[in-house]
């Protein structure tokens, strides 16, 4: 589903990533830690090419994205991608953030996209909220607003950059609840994320990145319990 | 008869603001634009009006530009171009403002829906930043529809110059100019007014 192979990426002379090698398969949930700085929410923007790569290959579902001939807008929608910080539109209602992209992108009718649209937000919970504006939903009510944003392109795959670090602690619940749930169903996604219930839980693989290398991986229960490499260990000691 | 010259003065005001405000989006959206040029282009134009008085920008266009272009120019025309021309340059660095104080996230949200570059634009930034516009653009309004009585000078019939031909005939200096600021004060007021209710309007969480 997504391959990349001897991902370079810098800013300036600044090296962020150095050689990613990383396949993630149909189907997969990779949760990805590390330290702040070790360049996982760049690898996560690289894959829809929020940022332009340096050097190396990323391929999703079958297509190179840095390829001439490819379409990137088309791309993205193949990758859905919630940030940290949600980026919902404000001056749009809930409703309208969802159907967006069907109606634009995937040049929906707009019944068909509002159905759509009224489906995903009752599939994260929040059918009440349709014509409600994003400044008067809490954070974690955000969030799942920009899942279901996402989910509105029938992506193949998910990216999720730190999807609960900005919100209050009584929140991060319901998101996480949601993610499960998409796990369940089958969807690919790539987390990038420090909730190790969350990893414990779903993730069929977790990954360690430090200073901008894959430093180790391996399925949850192992990397969790019985770490190989030092600055693995050194960092969930930290964060236990 | 000043009524006659409020009349011009107002009808100068629109249609130099409404040409200036395309001209200020558009010089807005060129000096982000990615294109170097297009960048260097904006700034000249923004620069060089910023940087010259308005009169003298009135006596170039009415005086100096036919003499190099060998035609005659309407002074009424010659005072719309003056006033679309110098808001023109001050709307593009309000419109610049508001858009550079779009969070980058909006953006990135919209690309990463598969929206292009351009409707990420038209349907996530530019509404957005319109609205931000509105108080620092219905200052420049206010600006350029007072500034429409230097127009004076190359002797448009507006409302400054109404005052001045009566005074010539009447000598009543202080009736007529009290009579003059208090028709300014009502067209500026009400401007503000008219603004104040867009504002209104386009505020969601009212």
């Amino acid at each position: 589903m997504i391959k990349i192979k001897n991902l370079y990426k810098n800013f300036g002379t600044l090296e962020v990533l150095k050689g990613i090698n990383l396949d993630i398969s149909k189907g997969e949930v990779t949760v990805i830690m590390g330290p702040s700085g070790s360049g996982k929410s760049t690898l996560l923007r690289c894959i829809n090419r929020l940022e332009e790569i340096t050097s190396g290959t990323v391929i999703v579902d079958g297509q190179d994205i840095m390829d001439k001939g490819t379409n990137i807008n088309l791309i993205r929608t193949e990758a859905g991608m919630v940030f940290q910080q949600f980026n919902l539109f404000p001056h749009k209602t809930t409703l309208e953030n969802v159907t967006l992209g069907p109606l634009k992108v995937r040049k929906m009718s707009k019944p068909d996209a509002e159905k759509l649209g009224r489906q995903l937000l009752e599939k994260v919970g929040l059918a009440d909220k349709a014509d409600t504006y994003p400044d008067h939903l809490s954070g974690g009510q955000k969030q799942r607003v920009a899942i279901a944003r996402s989910l509105a392109l029938r992506p193949k795959a998910m990216l999720f950059d730190e999807p609960t670090s900005a919100l209050d602690p009584e929140l991060v619940g319901e998101v996480l609840e949601v993610m499960k749930q998409l796990g369940r169903e089958g969807m690919t996604m790539v987390v990038v994320t420090h909730e190790m219930g969350f990893a414990r839980e779903v993730a069929d693989r977790v990954i360690f990145m430090d200073d901008g290398i894959i430093v180790e991986e391996n399925i949850p229960t192992e990397i969790f319990s019985n770490p190989q490499n030092p600055r693995t260990q050194g960092f969930l000691r930290n964060i236990l | 008869m000043l009524l006659v010259g409020m009349k011009l003065t107002i009808l100068i005001t629109i249609f130099g603001l409404v040409i200036g405000f395309f001209l200020g989006a558009l010089t807005g959206l060129l000096k982000i634009s990615r294109n170097l040029f297009f960048r260097k282009l904006a700034g000249v134009y923004i620069e060089s009006i910023r940087g010259t008085p308005i009169m003298v920008q009135v006596m170039f266009i009415y005086f100096g530009l036919p003499m190099a272009l060998g035609m005659r120019i309407h002074p009424m025309m010659a005072g719309i171009a003056a006033i679309a021309v110098n808001s023109g340059a001050y709307i593009a660095e309000l419109v610049r403002g508001a858009f550079q104080s779009i969070d980058t996230g909006q953006t990135e949200a919209g690309r990463s829906i598969g929206l292009t570059h351009f409707q990420t634009m038209y349907y996530i930034i530019w509404p957005q930043a319109l609205k931000r516009m509105i108080p620092p653009l219905g200052n420049q309004f206010i600006i350029s529809l007072k500034d429409t009585s230097l127009l004076v000078v190359v002797g448009v019939g507006e409302l400054t110059r109404t005052g001045q031909e009566i005074i010539a005939a009447n000598f009543r200096a202080f009736e007529v100019w009290l009579t003059v600021a208090l028709m300014y004060l009502v067209m500026t007021l009400s401007l503000s007014r008219l603004l104040n209710y867009f504002e209104k309007k386009m505020d969601i969480n009212k």
